[in-house]
């Protein structure tokens, strides 16, 4: 069997969330990938990667001539793998409608080649399912698989011929967000903090932090409630849904209402005073005293 | 402020609350006077949401509403099988022999374990199938009352934002004109705390006394399951001054009902409800329900208590009050739903007179109460709840037996409630502090992930709907004197008292509140104003609750 | 110019309700629990209505494809201002393949200009039934949309994707989904849902619409996820830098 790996190339790099989906295509046999534009040779650099199918004719990743691209090559092919990222899940269930499969999406663990695990009900449930399709499409998500390393492999390049782009899809502009910080809910690491931070004065000390890892920044909704941060910052039930690779929580007791919006985040660490904080009931790492004095030195060890 | 433009409906009647009251009602309604048009609304997201009850419901009532309900699917589908009366120590159970004649009110042969909200929604689907026009999510805002009569109501305005503007989305509350309306809220129900004052309803009567009703539902492992098995407790851990007990219902599919009910005329400032029902769990009596099980809702509601000499004047010009919302729970026998139910088609008979003779008030209402079954059922019972106020947990058992067993509740006395709940609270340096054991997060957890499984929730930006009257008077009182009692009754974790160097103030989470109107009552100098929160929002409890 | 919008709408588990994994292990608990209607569907419903109020369309179809009970989500999404509903009645539970093979039968008897419909359901978490039926149509498709506008026989769609946004500009007729930014929708007010009552709601079934339901997915078994084990204390800030680094490998 044969996996076909969409990827997604950025700054020249294949992304992080693209070399997870390589790995976990890898369980199913040999893989394959497909560069649209530019980045055949960074994908031919991957380990374990047999042939870089590369349409660098392709510009711009708009889901119809690429859904149609992959449709004219997935002869051969058991499973066509990406990330679960916007661009993954924009293109690949319209590569489903047209191969008539239906597609797999979110998958968080592969019991065997039809078979796979995905989250439902936002987290709350997880679904085994089985697939009888032929080829299976699938999009899995990249905090579950880790990633194959970038540099060690060499794979042959084949170029493809991208079918003529139709005026009925046109690419316009992309407005890349002018804040460096990225978005709550597709960051790789979260910085968020709750009531203990005090003030909105003091909760602006999480910047910095948030700077030096590339992280966005959250808060719990007793930190909105009173002030310290608007609204679209909420992590929560009733907030954002977020499942980063790294969530630091500061000052932050861990209400179950919070928890139910960071509890599938890789891994968690928790930074608070009460050592009887709920939050540490689920940090991977915790740290008991005054945020106040260890957030310089933790900005200061990075 | 600017005139706010709205829209209006014309009905026969309006019913404002879908609990079993104003379903009866509305059911009973369109049965003897078909061709009268109904609207019932309902501030849960639906009907059942905001529904909490044991309960064990003796079927008299609906057995005379819908003599057909079991070929109609009612869920009442666990009958009672086996019952116990239980005195708790701090380690022991004795159990009240002989209890169909000591407490003759607590014998439930023939009587169901239910879902109340599952029967609501049922009771609902038959409303609806007799013509009620049933629209859940929107609260009763305003009484409409025009030339000295209530002519209908105004429902709540939807999107006002937080400081009190009208954000984008803004949708004026309606006008609902009735000729009649039927207020049945519940237990303090704002409408009919309106309706009480604004025509001196409770003039003569006693004050209304309540209890809060804080309810878990487990699901068990099935070999654990009894159907039908009805448990309640009193005594421990509880001191002989304060009225409750905890109730445990083996029902459905796995599934157990347990609760805890607590007389909000204690006098203990630190005494917490909350702890009471969560360490009542820990007793050995209690503990061997739950293993192996999984608490799957919570919920929480005020009940009143009052009784007979509770009852206010039942109807007004344009109006009547039934169900909780004007008190007719029997409490001896644990049991409000026949009841409400009962006084929900006795208002319905009235109301379709009213409307035949086109008079204003329904007035033969209280005369239908008086001759009914209903009247001398409360009657009979009348000085239990009291007595236990009077004399304490263990003489008042024994007083309500001797009423029960030689008087048969005909005694030539009555027994008065000599204070409203806000006043019975002792200063907290008068008090004991109770010293609660931490939650083990397997038997016992805190309110705020009991909270989460009440799927509470309020649109975020909509203004505060409990506020401090005054603000002042709850550092100098509150704080000062009774050390922040609604931090410890409010079961859901509203009140939470913050220092701020020196400074002490309170903290109101209102989106997490289950609407259960216990600081409505229980605030001593009554300063906390519950104002009805946009329709849809607060708890959303399942069925099973 | 006439142009229709069509909206398909889904009645899922309300998103306040905690939901819960059956015992047997055979899927969630939606017995008894409240049922809305999808947000990001409500999201649509608003979009299509207020680009009839704006004047680009002309008329809002909603669709919805469940049990009977479905046709309450429809009277919400006609109080919120759709003009006509048709209920493609099921009791099967159907996978986006098969949701967008009886769309598609829709699209071809109603001729919309546009489909716009939500991102994904809140139940299934799928995201996928807009972009299978782009591809069944052979519409464009712009997915995640945080803004519509319709020009010149176009639109134009503001897309959320990682890190910004990106516009693009598709030939109708074609196929939105709409993203959380899109709007905030309005309420069903009371007014409108009185009036909701009267208007028009056709009752299709899904059998005889001749569309291949059967599921390619066979749920195996639902389950709750695994709690978080507590994990370790450390003493200090250089402690935790030095975990992340080395142990955890995510800095």
């Amino acid at each position: 069997m044969t996996a076909l790996v969409l990827l997604e190339i950025e700054h020249g790099e294949v992304r992080q969330a693209s070399r997870s989906a390589v790995a976990a295509a890898s369980r199913f046999g040999d893989v394959d990938v497909i560069v649209l534009g530019e980045g055949a040779e960074a994908a031919a650099r991957l380990p374990g990667v047999r042939n870089v199918l590369s349409a660098a004719s392709l510009t711009h990743d708009l889901a119809e001539p690429a859904a149609a691209l992959l449709a004219a090559h997935t002869s051969g092919y058991s499973h066509v793998v990406a990330a679960a990222s916007a661009g993954g899940k924009n293109i690949l269930p319209r590569l489903a409608g047209l191969l008539d499969v239906q597609p797999i999406p979110e998958v968080v663990e592969i019991k065997d080649e039809n078979t796979f695990v995905r989250p439902i009900y936002a987290g709350n449930a997880l679904a085994t399912v089985r697939s009888s399709d032929t080829i299976k499409v699938l999009t899995i998500r990249g905090s579950s698989f880790d990633p194959v390393s970038k540099e060690g492999g060499s794979a042959t390049i084949q170029t493809l011929n991208a079918p003529a782009t139709e005026d009925f899809s046109r690419f316009v502009r992309v407005e890349l967000s002018k804040s460096d910080r990225p978005e709550l809910e597709s960051a790789r690491v979260v910085v968020s903090g709750g009531k203990g931070m005090k003030d909105a004065e003091h909760f602006k000390l999480l910047e910095p932090l948030a700077d030096k890892l590339g992280a966005a920044i959250g808060a719990s909704r007793a930190a909105v409630d009173s002030g310290f941060a608007p609204n679209e910052m909420q992590v929560g039930q009733t907030g954002k849904i977020v499942a980063p690779e790294l969530y630091i929580a500061l000052g932050l007791s861990g209400a179950i209402q919070h928890l139910a919006g960071m509890k599938d985040s890789r891994v968690i660490v928790a930074i608070n005073m009460d050592p009887e904080a709920p939050i540490f009931r689920v940090a991977d790492y915790g740290i008991v005293g005054d945020l106040f004095t260890i957030l310089p030195e933790l900005e200061k060890a990075l | 402020m600017t005139q706010i433009e709205r829209e209006e409906m014309e009905f026969d009647v309006v019913v404002v609350g879908g609990g079993p009251a104003g379903l009866a009602a509305a059911i009973r309604l369109r049965q003897i006077a078909p061709e009268t048009s109904v609207c019932l609304i309902e501030k849960g997201s639906e009907i059942g949401a905001h529904i909490v009850s044991g309960a064990v419901i003796e079927p008299r009532a609906l057995e005379e509403l819908l003599p057909d309900w079991r070929d109609r699917n009612a869920p009442l589908r666990t009958p009672v099988t086996e019952e116990h009366m239980l005195y708790l120590t701090p380690h022991r159970a004795i159990n009240i022999p002989a209890l169909d004649r000591v407490m003759p009110h607590m014998n439930n042969h023939g009587n169901f374990v239910v879902s109340l909200g599952e029967v609501c929604r049922w009771l609902g689907e038959q409303a609806e199938e007799a013509g009620v026009e049933i629209y859940p999510g929107f609260s009763g805002a305003e009484l409409l009352i025009e030339n000295n009569r209530v002519a209908g109501i105004i429902t709540g305005d939807m999107g006002i934002e937080r400081d009190g503007t009208q954000g984008g989305n803004f949708a004026p509350g309606m006008i609902l004109r009735a000729k009649q309306t039927i207020l049945t809220e519940g237990a303090r129900g704002s409408l009919s705390a309106h309706a009480m004052q604004r025509f001196g309803l409770r003039k003569g009567v006693e004050s209304q006394t309540y209890a809060l009703g804080i309810k878990e539902v487990w699901e068990i492992p099935k070999e654990n399951h009894r159907p039908g098995l009805v448990q309640h407790s009193f005594g421990w851990p509880l001191d002989d001054h304060t009225y409750g007990g905890a109730w445990l219902y083996h029902f459905g599919e796995n599934l157990v009902s347990y609760g805890f009910v607590t007389g909000l005329d204690y006098a203990n400032t630190y005494l917490s409800p909350f702890e009471e029902m969560q360490r009542t769990k820990l007793h050995p009596a209690f503990r061997k329900h739950f293993e192996g099980g999984k608490r799957i809702i919570y919920g929480a509601r005020a009940l009143s208590e009052g009784g007979f000499q509770s009852i206010p004047r039942l109807s007004f010009p344009g109006g009547v009050l039934a169900g909780d919302s004007a008190g007719f729970l029997n409490v001896p026998k644990i049991k409000g739903t026949h009841t409400a139910m009962k006084s929900g088609m006795l208002a319905a008979e009235a109301v379709a007179e009213a409307l035949t003779k086109d008079t204003t008030e329904a007035s033969t209402f209280t005369a239908l109460v008086k001759d009914s079954w209903l009247w001398s059922e409360l009657r009979d019972v009348r000085n239990i709840r009291p007595a236990f106020s009077k004399w304490g947990m263990k003489l008042g058992a024994l007083y309500s037996g001797i009423d029960s067993m030689i008087f048969r509740g005909r005694t030539p006395w009555t027994l008065h409630h000599p204070h409203a709940d806000n006043e019975t609270l002792k200063p907290a340096a008068l008090c004991k502090k109770i010293a609660y054991p931490k939650p083990d997060n397997k038997l016992t957890f805190d309110r705020v992930s009991s909270v989460f499984l009440s799927s509470t929730n309020h649109e975020e930006n909509q203004p505060v709907h409990l506020k401090l009257r005054n603000q002042s008077i709850w550092r100098t009182v509150n704080h000062d004197v009774f050390d922040s009692p609604e931090s410890r009754y409010c079961p859901a974790g509203v009140y939470e008292q913050e220092q701020d160097g020196t400074e002490w103030n309170l903290r109101i989470n209102a989106q997490n509140c289950v609407h259960c109107k216990t600081c409505d009552i229980k605030d001593p100098t009554q300063n906390i104003e519950w104002c009805t929160p946009e329709g849809g929002g607060g708890p959303n409890y399942p069925v099973g609750m | 110019m006439t142009m229709k919008v069509l909206v398909p709408v889904k009645r899922v588990v309300d998103y306040n309700v905690k939901v819960r994994v059956a015992a047997d292990g055979s899927g969630v608990e939606t017995q008894g629990v409240k049922m809305s209607m999808n947000p990001f569907d409500e999201i649509a419903i608003e979009e299509a209505v207020r680009l009839r109020e704006k004047g680009a369309a002309t008329e809002v179809v909603a669709v919805s494809i469940g049990v009977q009970a479905s046709q309450d989500t429809l009277r919400t999404a006609l109080a919120m201002g759709a003009d006509r509903a048709i209920l493609i009645r099921t009791n099967e539970t159907l996978e986006p393949l098969a949701v967008a093979g009886l769309l598609k039968i829709i699209v071809e008897r109603e001729a919309p200009g546009l489909v716009c419909m939500g991102k994904q359901a809140i139940d299934d978490d799928m995201n996928a039934t807009g972009q299978i039926l782009a591809a069944k149509l052979g519409w464009p498709q712009g997915t995640f949309a945080s803004a519509v506008t319709i020009a010149d026989g176009r639109a134009e769609i503001a897309r959320e994707i990682d890190g910004g946004t990106e516009v693009i500009s598709l030939a109708l007729p074609a196929v939105v989904t709409a993203d959380l930014r899109l709007n905030e929708p309005r309420y069903a007010s009371l007014p409108n849902i009185m009036k909701a009552r009267k208007k028009p709601l056709e009752t299709l079934d899904a059998a005889d619409l001749g569309v291949d339901l059967a599921p390619r997915l066979t749920i195996v078994s639902v389950a709750e996820p695994a709690e978080r084990k507590e994990g370790v204390k450390l003493n200090s800030a250089a402690e935790l830098v030095e975990k992340l680094k080395t142990e955890a490998k995510v800095i």
